[in-house]
This record gives C-alpha cells, structure tokens and sequence, in this order.
C-alpha cells in the first residue's frame, strides 16, 4: 500500500450501474454509529481531489468510458475501492449482456483498449457491502490489516474437498438400514395418448 | 536584517500554518462530537497537507496554465501576510506601523480574490459558476466589513491596528455606544463563515451542486496551498474579531503580575485561548448547524439586514463619539 494514503483517504464516490445499495451503504457509513470520518476519509466531490475512487456496480458497457475518464482524472498515486459483490466479480449479472462484469473484466478492457495499467485495487464483498465491510477496508488502506485473499486453487482445492465430504455422507446414509428406500412412483399411462 | 527579522519571516509563517492546521483539527473534530460522532483525530489537517503536498499536480489541458499555478501562492501569501499585521497577545505585530486596518481589508479581499481568478483560469464550467458566486458573495460581504472597520476608526479616529490594540474599545464609549458596538460585533460575525467560506455561506464551493466550485479542478500541490491559506486566513481573520472586541490581557483581567518571560508565555496562550473560544463561537457552531443558503439568500442578508444593523451601529457609535 501506498505510503502516504494510509492516514488520509479522500473517496471519490462512482455509481458505474449499481442498484443504488451499495451507494446508500457507502453514505451511511459517514454516520454517527460507524463514522467513517475517524480513519481520515472523506467523500469529495471532484475525482482531482481524490485518492480512492469507490465504484459500485457492475460497470455497465455505456459506463465504461466514463469510469476511465475518472480513473485517469484522479492524481497519482490512485487506488480502487470495488464495492459490492456486483464491483467485485458481477454479482448476479456476471453473464448479462449489458454488463463487463465486474473490476477484473474492466481491468483487461483498460489494458486492452486503452492501454493502462490497473491501479492498486481493494475488493469489499457483500450485496450490498456492510459498513463493517467498509470499515474493514479502511483498516486494509490504513495498514492495520491484511487483506484476506485466497489463491484460486486453494478455492478449487478446498471446494473439492468439500464435495467428497459430503458424498462419503450421502453414500454412508445410504449405507446406513435407517436411510429409507426408494420410493418408486408408478404411473399409468397418460389419457390421449397411444 | 537582525535576528528578530529572520525569527518574523520564517517563525511566523510557520507558526501560522501550524496554529491554522491545529485549530482545524479542532473544529473537525467538535464539529463531528456535536454530531454524536467520534471525528478524525486533531492531527488529521497535518496528515491531509502532507499527502496532498505528495501528490501529483494535474494542471487541465484547458487551464491557463500560468495564472492556475501562480493563484494559490497569492492566496497563501496574502493570508500569511495578514497574520503579520495582527498583534499576538501583548507581542506586537511584526508589520505594526506599516499597515492599517485597510490593508488588512485589502489582504482579507486579496485571498478571496486569487480563489476566484484561479476558478476562472480552470477553464470548467464548475469552477467558473463556483467564481462568479464567490464574486458575488464577496460583493455582498465587503460592505458590512467596511462598515464595521469604519466605526472602529470613528472611535479610536486612527486606523491603526497598534493603537486599537493598546486600549479596550469598551472603554471609550458609554452606553449608547455599547449598544452600538454589539450590533457591529454581531454584524462581524455574521460576516466571519461567509469571509473565510464556512458552511452557511460556502455557496462558492458547494460540494454537492458543483462538486466544490472554485477548486473543483485544483488538485495536489496546488490544492494543498489553497488549504493551508484557508486554515491560516481562519485563524488570522478570528485573531483579528479578537484584536477589535476583545483585547483583554490576562493581568488586566485577573489582576496578577508576572515578570517579563512568563508574562508573554502567559499572554500568548491566554490570546490563544480567546481565539479559539471565538473560534468554535463564530465557525464551528454556525457551521455545524446550520445547512447552506442559496446564493441570492445570502446577497439578501448581506444587502439588508446585516447591513441595516451594521449601520444601526455605525449611527449609535457616532452619536456617542461626536
């Protein structure tokens, strides 16, 4: 993490195609009960302020040009909140059309096409991310915790694992004289037909 | 060039950013206890500048370059020039006998106005709305001000800073006076969160009709700059309300003696202590409570009642004087 972030984060805020509750989650945590403010963030108005930009949403493909834009406005050194289980992979439009589905898919869109390399990123997960979340993530900038990212064949590894446990489960059950049997249906043949 | 000298052109600035700075964190941080909230820690200003101090300066391709980077040293240079006209505490103000009050009306106008020169070099149409009503707003301010500066020369019949400084303003008048006197106290703080662009009267850099007007294009350096003349132009501009009303010294007050050293520690804070009481009084209450006027809201209150009153007292203060 970059050094001088670390006691003063200023949050540019950035719908790219939310449904509006990770937005409304991002502004109540500058409430009195979680009160962002004690880290040293602050949500600006103008993205030439900012350190952060936070995008919630899927980051539809009209909003591509846009999140650019602004990504490109912010002064070095840049990082990026992705919000929301939507920011962080799609959430429950990763295969729809209209979307690139989410910050990773963006990223290869911003290499590709525009040639730039993708900023220091933070992934806050949850539909819509709770201010706990948020906070958490204010501890990661600031440098009190480590973010909590498995490699991908751990995830494989470990969902596998998972799947043999539960079929030794089912294949004991059915072992097992108190599994009940079968139930076989038996129906006639249907009316009309030959 | 003798020592003193030296101590006044690098000790002051310093000391100025750092007394700005402080009182900012405290009024972030009273402002976020008066919303029930925890609020930064008051060395948070010192974190800000820094960072921003760091990072990279955008100019936009838009800008006039050379007037979009030279305005926010004007603007620091005028606050920091303002504080050396103000004498702190029973210190004598380092530029004393070089100025008067109308310079320092001048240096009061002379931030606000590299603020609004800057926005309209930015080349947005953001921070050009964000200039005009920062003209505006400063249209509408000047005249109570300048009423108030006014009075204080019918009174002392001098606009020396040095010579107000010396005796109380509540002493020379009677009665009639006095009432006078609040009525141009009270019209100076309403002047003050419009002067130093305090929530009420933020209207210029609104941030959530046009994502903070004037500097919405300032970033890094530049912005740091901005932030620090504010910070030091808060602390001057309330040094100054205190310099005017209230120029009790502590011995005067408590009747104690002290020798030489002690007595201008003693003084110094005790100054420091009535700064930040009118401080919190004029601009951290005003902005935590209040929401923000439109800008023609303002001009009205400006136009008439504010500037009704300061002239109701201007009239008081004449009578008893002449």
């Amino acid at each position: 993490m970059v050094d001088v972030l670390k006691k003063s984060i200023w949050v540019f805020h950035l719908n790219s195609g939310s449904c509006n509750g990770c937005d409304i989650e991002v502004l109540d945590v500058f409430t009195p009960r979680p009160d962002f403010e004690r880290f040293g963030v602050k949500l600006v108005p103008s993205p030439r302020h900012a350190d952060a930009i936070a995008l919630t949403g899927p980051i539809t493909r009209a909003m591509v040009p846009k999140v650019v834009e602004a990504i490109k406005a912010l002064p070095e050194p840049k990082i990026v909140l992705a919000i929301g289980a939507c920011a962080c992979g799609g959430g429950i439009w990763h295969d729809t059309y209209v979307v690139v589905g989410g910050i990773d898919e963006f990223y290869k869109i911003l290499k590709e096409e525009y040639g730039m390399d993708p900023p220091t990123t933070i992934y806050i997960p949850g539909c819509p991310a709770k201010p706990e979340a948020l906070i958490y993530a204010a501890g990661i900038l600031a440098d009190i915790i480590k973010q909590k990212q498995r490699r991908r064949e751990d995830v494989i590894r470990e969902e596998d694992e998972e799947k043999r446990k539960i079929e030794t489960i089912i294949r004991e059950e059915i072992g097992s004289r108190h599994f009940l049997p079968k139930i076989i249906v038996k129906r006639g043949p249907r009316e009309g037909s030959v | 060039m003798t020592l003193a000298t030296i101590f006044y052109a690098i000790g002051f600035p310093l000391l100025g950013i750092i007394l700005g700075l402080l009182y900012k964190g405290i009024d972030r941080k009273i402002s976020a206890r008066m919303t029930s909230r925890i609020g930064p820690p008051i060395r948070q200003p010192f974190w800000d500048v820094g960072k921003l101090l760091i990072k990279e300066t955008v100019v936009p391709e838009n800008a006039v370059a050379w007037i979009f980077n030279v305005m926010p040293i004007v603007a620091l240079a005028s606050s920091m020039t303002l504080l050396l006209y103000i004498p702190f505490g029973i210190i004598k103000a380092p530029l004393e006998g070089y100025g008067d009050l109308v310079v320092i009306l001048y240096l009061l106008t002379l931030q606000a106005l590299a603020m609004a020169i800057g926005g309209f070099s930015a080349g947005s149409p953001f921070a050009s709305v964000g200039a005009q009503r920062e003209m505006i707003l400063m249209m509408s301010y000047e005249m109570p001000l300048a009423i108030v500066i006014t009075g204080f020369a019918l009174i002392y019949k001098s606009f020396s800073l040095s010579t107000i400084a010396l005796t109380p303003v509540w002493t020379l008048v009677g009665p009639v006076g006095w009432i006078g006197l609040l009525l141009l106290l009270a019209a100076l703080l309403i002047v003050t969160p419009a002067e130093l662009a305090k929530l009420p009267f933020d209207i210029a850099e609104a941030e959530t009709e046009i994502a903070e007007g004037l500097l919405s294009e300032y970033s890094g350096r530049n912005l740091a700059l901005f932030y620090l003349s504010d910070a030091v132009r808060s602390f001057a501009m309330v040094a100054l309300e205190v310099a005017l009303f209230f120029p009790f010294t502590f011995s005067q007050g408590f009747g104690l003696q002290f020798s030489e050293p002690v007595s201008y520690i003693i003084e110094g804070l005790w100054f420091l202590a009535k700064v930040l009481i009118l401080y919190i009084l004029a601009v951290t209450l005003v902005r935590t409570s209040f929401a923000r006027f439109r800008i023609e809201q303002a001009s009205r209150l400006f136009w008439t009642y504010v500037n009704i009153m300061a002239l109701l007292g201007l009239i008081l203060v004449a009578l008893e004087v002449m």
